[in-house]
């Protein structure tokens, strides 16, 4: 069991340092001068600009700055923005709240989509089930940031159940309509995960044997189906947890939440490389972390996925 | 459960079980038929693409032409049931054009995409090994990217974002999740008896490749790829919105609602139509999609 | 009658001493889709057992004998499946139409089933001695600790090897024929009256087919349980019934004594098959003479006789008028028109 942990970390490094390597690139390697672009209009001196390449590894070959810039990640030094910032405070200010957000979204996804799922997956074929579907094909049909608006309009501004924007009432009224417009998407995916597997279940074999002993229906369906039916569904789950903070870069914007979603997109408008290296790395993390987890996870609840 | 499973399966088949050959599709065009909601996916889906192709049909006017500053926001009015845009257009008629890149760009990528992951998800699944581990670290390194956030920033670097641009972004960050499937789908082929038997018969990689484990693989991803043009649809639509996306003069549905974000309060008309027309085409697709991999599926019969 | 079937036959209401065990009557179950006509998967079977007896239900694929199986426990799933038709009594009490409350006094505790593939039929994520202990833990309210006791001990009685240590392994990590023993120690935990096999050897190797057979004549023997068993081997058969039912597309063709059958059929389909099987004590270099044909698409029973077709024997009154099962002595029935021929050529 162990072994395979070590060798899923071992397998994670390359895929970071290849992630972070295209992030890298597609930043850095991206045509501008992003010191000159800072400055506008204005014209630096000759002295100042060479002296901020020089700060920031600017006019290092490539594969240096690279290196340089994974050596800092280790000591836990994601950078400095072009204003001398850290990029690792930056982050700090504002990572709870898409924290928050992507937690409000994560525990409503789960609930909601899990009971949903149930739900449906009971009454397959008929009415409810048939309702449950139509419903989360709309969810995934609709692009986020429209429900988004939508609900904004319709729940924040004309019928005033949740404020509008920012974060002044804090967690988690602040955080509940813009989580749940983020959580709908995957909403409709679990619940949906959920049914089909469900559905499935019901139809094995052992469903059948465990009738044939005597067992309740109540018991067939939460002892005997509803664990093996939600494996798939909390790995989804599990994955969920990275697009959701990828997610907040619309959410943030639309009900300005003052997230990391918010500034990277900013900062991406603003070519400050650091600060979007230095959070897109963070997300990775996050992203792999959570792959990782999950597949553990996975082996403690199917017992046929023993570690080879 | 032979006897009863078998018992079901004569009595949908509706009698000669022994006589004809039922093929996959065959069978599964069978089913599709008598779906209503593949004909209604069938028929929206049918419309938006005659929108896209045939916008004249619908309406006078060019993209971006007729505008009348003065107008602009205005309400619906005689002659121009959507009412006007900011810039005093036609929404109707900007609508209309908004059809052609969004469902251009839908199904280029998805095409690319499909190709990508054919190729490469049965080159990983059938030769394995090295090769195998090769494309699967690559997906993994892909896969790890927030894909808003690779497409921001590759779109920012690059000022021209043409439809062409847009299509080579989303095929770049999109490739990984139908190749995942193919190669997944190829490996549960290769295994499979009919294939060892081809090979015992004397056929060649990619005679067995092409003949055998690609029909048999695709069934799966084909329906995913459906999925996917609406997921594709979708990111379009956020990339224009976030201003990242296709600029102006071309003309789409995520740029007329990033448009809208600013008015839509007191003229809510601005998002509607275009959020209309955006949701029904990816919910189209999907329904489809769904409408497929249903009939494909035989357990679920 | 022994203590064991005096207890649990008591409580429930209705039944009737003098009663068999399990009695089936003129049952008759149909298969309806939403396209086409309706599969008539059993055609009225009819047939009892008592304490002690084993009614072997011999068939092809397709003959209806795991249907009429499932349908005793009220198994069969309710779309598409119907019993329009017939009687399933438990001690003289109807069965049919009961509601599944009801039922689960009866599953499990009276009348247990084991089913053919124990690997599909276990659940793959609960270990097997949990699967055994949830009998007692749910039927007799036993604690956790009790109930895997027990468990054990019914795990050691079917001869699974280190039992104790292997009660909290998962269902894919046994044999094919362990599993099995499973899967009757599950069955037979709370002493039920009546065991019905659904073709329990079916996937397994001949030589631990015979050590399942040889389980279950042991248990029954011990527990004076009436076994039903399913199955279209007419070897597993010979040694352990005491009556064969054959079916043929949802009917009942032959019923009699397991050595009266075998030395004089009095079905033309029995024949065939008993001409179909190898013999030891056959000629060195005589064929093997398989019934011709197929058997028939159960939307589409043939008139009249439904073996008529593929029956050496048929004449013109198969085709037009269907045999009933009818007495043709020694406590045998037969369901063609021309038995006492089928019974003099031997």
């Amino acid at each position: 069991m162990w072994r395979y942990v070590v060798r899923r970390l071992i397998q994670i490094v390359p895929v970071f340092l290849g992630t972070t390597l295209l992030i890298y690139t597609l930043v850095f390697a991206l045509p501008g001068d992003p010191v000159k672009a800072l400055a506008g209009d204005k014209p630096l001196p000759a002295s100042v600009l060479h002296a901020l390449h020089e700060r920031y590894n600017l006019d290092d070959p490539f594969v240096v700055q690279y290196g340089k810039y994974l050596g800092n990640l280790l000591t836990g030094n994601f950078g400095e923005t072009y204003t001398g910032q850290s990029v690792a405070s930056l982050m700090a200010d504002r990572w709870t709240v898409t924290a928050q957000l992507a937690g409000t979204a994560w525990i409503f996804e789960m609930i909601v989509g899990i009971g949903l799922g149930v739900y449906a997956g009971l009454r397959h074929g008929r009415l409810g089930d048939t309702a449950v579907l139509g419903l989360t094909t709309l969810l995934i049909s609709v692009p986020t940031f429209v429900v988004g608006y939508t609900a904004q309009l319709l729940f924040g501004l004309k019928l005033e159940w949740f404020p509008t924007a920012g974060t002044q009432d804090g967690w988690p009224v602040s955080y509940l309509l813009p989580g749940i417009v983020l959580g709908s998407f995957g909403l409709a995916y679990v619940a949906r995960l959920t049914r089909t597997s469900l559905a499935e279940n019901l139809r094995a074999d052992y469903v059948r044997t465990a009738t044939a002993k005597g067992m309740s229906r109540v018991r067939v369906i939460v002892r005997h189906t509803l664990r093996n039916s939600l494996i798939p569904v909390i790995t989804y789950l599990g994955v969920d947890l990275g697009n959701l903070m990828a997610g907040s870069i619309v959410i943030e914007g639309i009900f300005n939440l003052p997230g990391i979603g918010q500034q990277v997109f900013q900062s991406i408008q603003l070519k400050e490389g650091p600060v979007v290296v230095g959070i897109t790395t963070f997300l990775v993390l996050i992203y792999l972390l959570a792959n990782l987890i999950v597949d553990i996870l996975y082996g403690f609840l199917d017992p046929r996925i023993r570690y080879d | 459960m032979t006897e009863t499973a078998e018992a079901t399966a004569t009595a949908t088949a509706g009698g000669d079980v022994g006589g004809r050959r039922a093929s996959l599709w065959g069978d599964a065009w069978l089913e599709l038929r008598r779906r209503p909601l593949f004909w209604v996916a069938a028929a929206l889906l049918a419309f938006m693409v005659v929108l896209a192709l045939f916008p004249s049909l619908f309406t006078d006017l060019g993209p971006n032409k007729g505008c009348v500053l003065s107008s602009s926001k205005g309400g619906s009015t005689a002659g121009h049931p959507f009412g006007f845009d900011t810039q005093g257009c036609d929404l109707f008629s900007q609508v209309v054009h908004g059809a052609r890149p969004t469902i251009l760009i839908g199904l280029a990528v998805t095409v690319g995409s499909l190709v990508i992951s054919i190729v490469f998800g049965t080159l990983a699944g059938f030769y394995g090994g090295l090769l195998d581990s090769v494309i699967a670290r690559i997906t993994d390194i892909f896969f790890g990217l927030p894909f808003v956030l690779g497409a921001t920033v590759i779109l920012v670097a690059f000022p021209d974002h043409g439809v062409g641009a847009m299509c080579l972004v989303l095929v770049v960050l999109g490739w990984t999740t139908m190749t995942r499937i193919m190669r997944s789908q190829v490996i549960s082929v290769k295994s499979m008896d009919y294939v060892r038997a081809a090979r015992a018969l004397g056929a060649g990689d990619l005679r067995i490749m092409f003949r055998h484990i690609l029909p048999n693989a695709i069934a799966p991803v084909f329906v995913v790829s459906m999925l996917n043009v609406g997921q594709v649809i979708a990111y379009e639509a956020t990339l224009d919105y976030l201003g990242v996306g296709l600029q102006y003069p071309t003309v789409s549905w995520g740029l007329q609602l990033n448009v809208a974000q600013d008015y839509f309060t007191d003229f809510p008309h601005l998002l509607v139509f275009p959020a209309l027309f955006l949701s029904v085409t990816v919910l189209s697709f999907i329904m489809l999609g769904d409408v497929l991999r249903d009939a494909l599926d035989p357990r679920m019969r | 009658m022994t203590e064991t079937r005096t207890r649990t036959g008591d409580d429930l209401p209705g039944t009737d001493p003098e009663a068999p065990l399990l009695e089936v009557r003129d049952l008759h179950v149909e298969f309806r889709s939403r396209t086409g006509p309706p599969v008539h998967a059993v055609n009225g079977l009819s047939y009892a057992v008592d304490a002690g007896e084993t009614v072997a239900i011999l068939g092809e694929s397709g003959s209806g004998k795991s249907v009429s199986a499932q349908a005793v426990l009220g198994l069969l799933p309710s779309p598409p499946a119907r019993i329009t038709g017939g009687e399933i009594r438990y001690r003289g009490v109807d069965m049919l139409g009961r509601k599944d409350r009801w039922l689960r006094r009866v599953r499990g505790r009276r009348v247990a089933m084991i089913f053919q593939d124990a690997l599909t039929a276990l659940n793959p994520v609960i270990p097997v001695a949990d699967q055994i202990a949830e009998m007692f833990r749910v039927h007799e309210r036993l604690g956790r600790a009790e109930a895997r006791t027990r468990a054990v001990e019914l795990m050691d009685r079917v001869r699974i090897p280190a039992a104790a240590r292997r009660a909290s392994d998962y269902p894919h990590q046994f044999s094919g024929g362990m599993r099995q023993r499973v899967m009757i120690a599950m069955a037979l935990a709370l002493r039920p009256d009546v065991l019905i096999a659904d073709e329990p050897t079916t996937a397994l190797d001949v030589t631990v087919q015979a050590q399942i057979m040889k389980l279950l004549a042991e248990t029954q023997r011990e527990l004076d349980t009436a076994l039903v068993l399913i199955t279209h081997d007419l070897g597993v058969v010979a040694d352990v019934a005491d009556r064969i039912v054959v079916m043929y597309a949802g009917s009942v063709m032959e019923q009699a004594p397991v050595l009266d059958l075998y030395a004089r059929p009095a079905h033309p389909y029995t024949e065939g098959l008993l001409a179909a099987v190898p013999r030891v004590d056959a000629a060195r270099s005589g064929r093997l003479t398989p019934i011709t044909g197929a058997p028939p698409n159960l939307a589409k029973i043939p008139s009249g006789c439904p073996f008529h077709p593929r029956c050496p024997r048929a004449r013109d009154r198969c085709t037009t008028e269907r045999p009933e099962p009818r007495d043709v002595g020694a406590g045998r029935l037969s369901a063609c028109h021309y038995a006492e021929e089928v019974l003099g050529d031997e």
